[in-house]
C-alpha cells in the first residue's frame, strides 16, 4: 500500500481522471441526447426533439475537444503507459474512432439535408449510442486479463474480452447511464426552457432509466469480485462513500417526485447537481482503488511517468491555459446554457 | 522480414491516408473562417450586403465541413498513439507541448465558432467579428502547433539519448526547435493562400455559369475581386516563405533536398532540374529540364554553392525519389497561382473590365482544386521525403509502428469511412445550395431552411 501524498504522479493522474470524468460526463449527455432526439423524431407535435438538437447543436464539437484533451494527456504524461495503451487498444481505438467519425459527421448532415434529415439522424443516434459502451470498455482491459503474449508481442484478446460478464455490465452500465443523465439533463433543460410536455417525457425517462442504471452498477461490482477481485477489494476499503453515492441517488429520485413549483413535479436541476455528485464519489472510489496500476499488474503510475521537466512544463501549461479559457468557457455557458437565452425559440 | 515490410507499408499507407483526408478539411478549417472574416471586414467597410451574404452562405460550408474535420482531426491525433506507439513515447517525454497547447487553441476554435454560428443573431457586430478572429486564430494556431511536431521530427532538439535512454529533457528547446518558425509559417501561409483560391476557384466557376450582367455574375465578380489580390499578396509571400523552407532543407536535411531535386553528385554550382522522373539506377532525371546553377543560387544565394548529392548517404538512408514530383507539383501550382492571380487583378481591378473571358474563368475555377492538391503534395514531400526516419537519424519508422499485426482489414474500415463520408459532404453540400440557391438571399427572400439550420 502506498499513502496518498501529492507527488508528480500523483498530480497526473489526478488530472487524467478528472479529464475522464469531466468527458464521461459530458459524452453522456452528448451521446445520450442524440438517441432521445431520435427517438422522438416521430412526435411532431412536440418538441421533444428540438430540445434534444438545440442542447446538441452548440455542444458537441466542445465536447469532442474534450477527448482530444484526454488521448493527449494520457500521452504526455505517462507515456510508457501510453505506449502499452495504444498498443492493446488498437482494435477497439479504431472502431471507438470510427464510430466517432460517422456519429458527427451525420449529427452534422442532418441539420443542413433536409430531405434526409430522418436517416442521417437515425444513422447519428444508434451509432452514438454504441460509443459509450464501447469507450467504457477500457477500464475493464485496464483492469487486467484480457491481454496475451503472442510470439513475445501483447496483444489483446478479443475472445476472452467478449466473453466476460464484467465487460457487459460496463457497457450495459455506459449506455444506461448515458441515457439516464441526458434525460435528467434535457428535463432541467426543457424545464428551464418552458416547455412543458418535453419536461414531462424527459422527466418519465430519467425514472425509468435511472433505477435501471443503479442495477448495472451492481452487476459491474458483481462481477468484479469474481474477475477482477483485486480492484474489488480495494473498492470495498471506501464502502462508506459507495453508500454516500447510492444515497445521492435515491436522493435523485425524491427530488424528481417533490413538487417543484409551478404546479409540476420535481427539480431537475437539483437532481442533475445531486446526480453528478452521485458519479463523482463512485468515480473517485473506482479511480482510487485502480491506483497505482494504469493498466494491471503491468504499467504503474510511476513506471508510466514522463521526464519530470516535461511534466513541469505540461502543468504549467495547464494552469495557464485552462486560465486563459475561463471567460471563453462562461462566455459560452452564458449564450447557450442560461436561463433567458435556452427559452429562445430558434 | 517479408510480413514485416509490408506490416510498416500498410501501417504507413493507414495513416498517410488519414493525413490525406484530414489535410483537405484542416487546411480549409483555416482558410475558410479568414475568407469570411475578409467578407466581414468589407461589409463593415463598404456596407454592401453582398459581402455579408457571402460571409453567411461560407459559414453553412464551414459548418457542413466541421462535421467531417472534427473528427478526422480526433481520428489523426488519436491513431497516432494506436500506430505509433514507438513514436508517441518520444514525443510524450520530449514533445509533448505543442499537443497540450494545442488543445487550448482547438477549445478556442470550438467556443467561438459555436457563439458566431448559433448565436450569430443575439451578438453585436463587434462580438461577431472578434468571434471570427479567434476561430481564425484558433485554427491557425492548432495548424502552427501541429506542424511544430512535424518540424521536431524533421530538425530534433531538447533532448540527448545516452544507451537508448532519453535524458536532458528541455521542452522548451524542443518545442522552439530550428525548423519551427520556417514550417509553420509556410504551413500557415499556404492555408490562408488555399482559403482565398478556394473563394476565387468558387466564383470563377459560378460566373461560367451565370450570364454577364445578372446579378448573381456580380456578386460572384465581387468575392473573385477580394479573393483574388488576397490570394495574389499572400501566394508571392507564400513563394517567400517556400524558399525559404528549401534552404532550411539544405541545411537540416540534404537527402531530402537532394532526393527532391534528383541531384545524384554533389557538386557547387548545381543546375535546378525541373520536372522528369528520377531513375536511381542510371543516376540521372529522365525527360527533364536543367537550369544550370539555379539549384545552387537558391541554396546558398551563390552559385558556387555546394549541394549535396544522394550519393553521400548510405542508400537506405535515400528518402523515396517520386517526392520530386510533389516537389515540381506543389511549386508549379505556387507559380500558377500567383500567374492567375495577377491576370485577374489586372483586368479585374486596372482595366475595371466588368465582364471575364471563360478561358480566364476556367484559369481562375482550376485554381481551387489546385491549390488543394498543391497542400497534398506539400505534404507527402515533407513526410515520405523524412523517411526512413519518423525522428530525423534518432528514430526509424520501422521502430516506431505498432507490434499489433492485421491492419489490413482495419485499413480497409477507415477506407470505407472515408469514401462514405467524402461522398456524402459533398451530396449535403449540393443539395443544401439547390434548396438555398444565392438569388433567393440576394431578392431578400427568407431561406426554407433557416429554421432548420440554426446557423442564422
Amino acid at each position: 500500500m502506498y499513502g496518498l501524498s501529492l507527488t508528480d504522479e500523483i498530480l497526473g493522474i489526478t488530472l487524467i481522471w478528472g479529464f475522464v470524468f469531466i468527458y464521461a460526463v459530458m459524452g453522456a449527455m452528448d451521446f445520450g441526447a442524440g438517441f432521445w432526439s431520435m427517438i422522438y423524431i416521430n412526435r411532431d407535435k412536440t418538441n421533444v426533439t428540438n430540445i434534444a438538437n438545440r442542447y446538441l447543436s452548440p455542444t458537441w464539437e466542445v465536447t469532442n475537444v474534450f477527448i482530444v484533451a484526454l488521448v493527449v494527456a494520457i500521452y504526455s504524461m505517462f507515456p510508457r503507459a501510453a505506449y502499452s495503451l495504444g498498443t492493446i487498444l488498437l482494435i477497439p481505438g479504431s472502431l471507438i474512432l470510427l464510430l466517432i467519425t460517422i456519429r458527427s459527421a451525420f449529427l452534422v448532415f442532418s441539420h443542413a439535408a433536409e430531405k434526409y434529415k430522418r436517416l442521417l439522424i437515425y444513422v447519428s443516434g444508434i451509432t452514438g449510442i454504441l460509443i459509450p459502451g464501447l469507450l467504457i470498455a477500457v477500464l475493464p482491459i485496464s483492469q487486467g486479463g484480457y491481454v496475451i503474449e503472442q510470439n513475445g508481442r501483447e496483444s489483446l484478446s478479443l475472445g476472452l474480452l467478449f466473453t466476460s460478464p464484467n465487460v457487459y455490465a460496463f457497457i450495459a452500465f455506459a449506455i444506461i447511464s448515458s441515457l439516464f443523465l441526458s434525460s435528467l439533463l434535457l428535463a432541467d433543460y426543457s424545464k428551464t426552457a418552458g416547455d412543458l410536455r418535453a419536461y414531462g417525457v424527459y422527466r418519465r425517462d430519467a425514472l425509468i432509466t435511472g433505477p435501471i442504471s443503479l442495477i448495472c452498477a451492481f452487476l459491474i461490482m458483481v462481477t468484479l469480485k469474481t474477475e477482477a477481485n483485486w480492484i474489488y477489494i480495494k473498492m470495498m476499503d471506501n464502502l462508506p462513500l459507495l453508500i454516500t453515492s447510492a444515497a445521492c441517488f435515491i436522493l435523485t429520485g425524491a427530488l424528481l417526485m417533490i413538487p417543484g413549483g409551478k404546479g409540476l413535479k420535481g427539480i431537475p436541476r437539483l437532481a442533475v447537481i445531486v446526480t453528478i455528485i452521485q458519479f463523482l464519489l463512485a468515480g473517485f472510489v473506482y479511480g482510487r482503488a485502480h491506483l497505482p496500476y494504469i493498466i494491471y499488474d503491468n504499467e504503474t503510475i510511476r513506471t508510466g511517468f514522463t521526464d519530470p521537466s516535461s511534466f513541469r512544463a505540461v502543468f504549467i501549461v495547464y494552469v495557464v491555459g485552462f486560465a486563459i479559457l475561463f471567460p471563453g468557457f462562461y462566455f459560452f455557458w452564458r449564450l447557450f446554457m442560461r436561463d433567458r437565452s435556452v427559452r429562445q425559440t430558434d | 522480414m517479408v510480413i514485416e515490410v509490408s506490416h510498416l507499408v500498410i501501417a504507413r499507407a493507414m495513416f498517410g491516408t488519414t493525413m490525406a483526408f484530414h489535410i483537405i478539411f484542416a487546411t480549409l478549417g483555416i482558410g475558410i473562417p479568414f475568407m469570411i472574416l475578409i467578407s466581414e471586414l468589407m461589409f463593415l467597410k463598404t456596407k454592401d450586403q453582398d459581402y455579408s451574404i457571402m460571409a453567411k452562405r461560407w459559414t453553412r460550408v464551414k459548418g457542413v465541413l466541421l462535421g467531417v474535420a472534427i473528427p478526422s482531426g480526433t481520428i489523426a491525433g488519436v491513431s497516432l498513439s494506436l500506430l505509433w506507439p514507438g513514436f508517441m513515447e518520444v514525443i510524450g517525454r520530449v514533445m509533448a507541448l505543442p499537443f497540450q497547447i494545442e488543445i487550448y487553441a482547438f477549445f478556442i476554435e470550438a467556443l467561438f465558432l459555436s457563439i458566431y454560428v448559433y448565436a450569430y443573431d443575439r451578438i453585436s457586430t463587434k462580438a461577431r467579428i472578434i468571434s471570427l478572429i479567434l476561430v481564425t486564430f484558433g485554427a491557425l494556431a492548432s495548424a502552427v502547433l501541429i506542424s511544430n511536431v512535424h518540424a521536431f521530427e524533421g530538425t530534433p532538439a531538447g533532448f540527448r539519448v545516452v544507451n537508448g535512454k532519453i535524458v536532458d529533457v528541455n521542452p522548451w528547446a524542443a518545442f522552439f526547435n530550428p525548423a519551427f518558425f520556417i514550417t509553420a509559417g509556410h504551413v500557415s501561409l499556404t492555408a490562408l493562400m488555399t482559403g482565398s483560391f478556394v473563394f476565387a476557384g468558387t466564383s470563377g466557376f459560378k460566373m461560367l455559369r451565370n450570364s454577364p450582367g445578372s446579378r448573381s455574375y456580380q456578386f460572384h465578380a465581387k468575392a473573385l475581386v477580394m479573393s483574388l489580390i488576397l490570394g495574389g499578396v499572400i501566394s508571392l509571400i507564400s513563394a517567400l516563405s517556400g524558399h525559404a523552407s528549401a534552404q532550411y532543407l539544405y541545411e537540416y536535411q540534404p537527402e531530402k533536398l537532394a532526393a527532391a531535386e534528383g541531384l545524384f553528385e554533389t557538386q557547387s554550382h548545381a543546375p535546378l532540374t525541373i520536372g522528369g522522373s528520377v531513375d536511381p539506377e542510371k543516376q540521372e532525371v529522365k525527360h527533364a529540364i536543367e537550369i544550370p546553377w539555379a539549384l545552387s543560387f537558391l541554396a546558398g544565394n551563390r552559385f558556387d554553392t555546394v549541394v549535396r548529392g544522394l550519393n553521400e548517404f548510405p542508400r537506405d538512408y535515400w528518402p523515396p525519389l517520386f517526392i520530386h514530383t510533389m516537389f515540381n507539383g506543389m511549386v508549379g501550382i505556387g507559380m500558377y497561382s500567383i500567374l492567375v492571380a495577377i491576370i485577374g487583378v489586372y483586368w479585374l481591378k486596372f482595366k475595371k473590365k466588368t465582364v471575364v473571358p471563360k478561358w480566364m474563368l476556367f484559369a481562375f475555377f482550376l485554381s481551387a482544386p489546385l491549390s488543394i492538391l498543391a497542400i497534398e503534395f506539400g505534404w507527402i514531400l515533407a513526410c515520405t521525403g523524412r523517411q526512413p526516419w519518423t525522428i530525423y537519424h534518432i528514430l526509424s519508422t520501422a521502430d516506431s509502428v505498432t507490434s499489433q499485426q492485421n491492419l489490413g482489414i482495419l485499413y480497409l474500415l477507415f477506407i470505407l469511412v472515408y469514401l462514405l463520408l467524402g461522398i456524402v459532404v459533398i451530396a449535403v453540400l449540393y443539395f443544401y445550395f439547390k434548396r438555398n440557391p444565392l438569388i433567393h438571399e440576394l431578392s431578400g427572400q427568407t431561406d426554407p431552411d433557416d429554421k432548420n439550420y440554426p446557423a442564422h
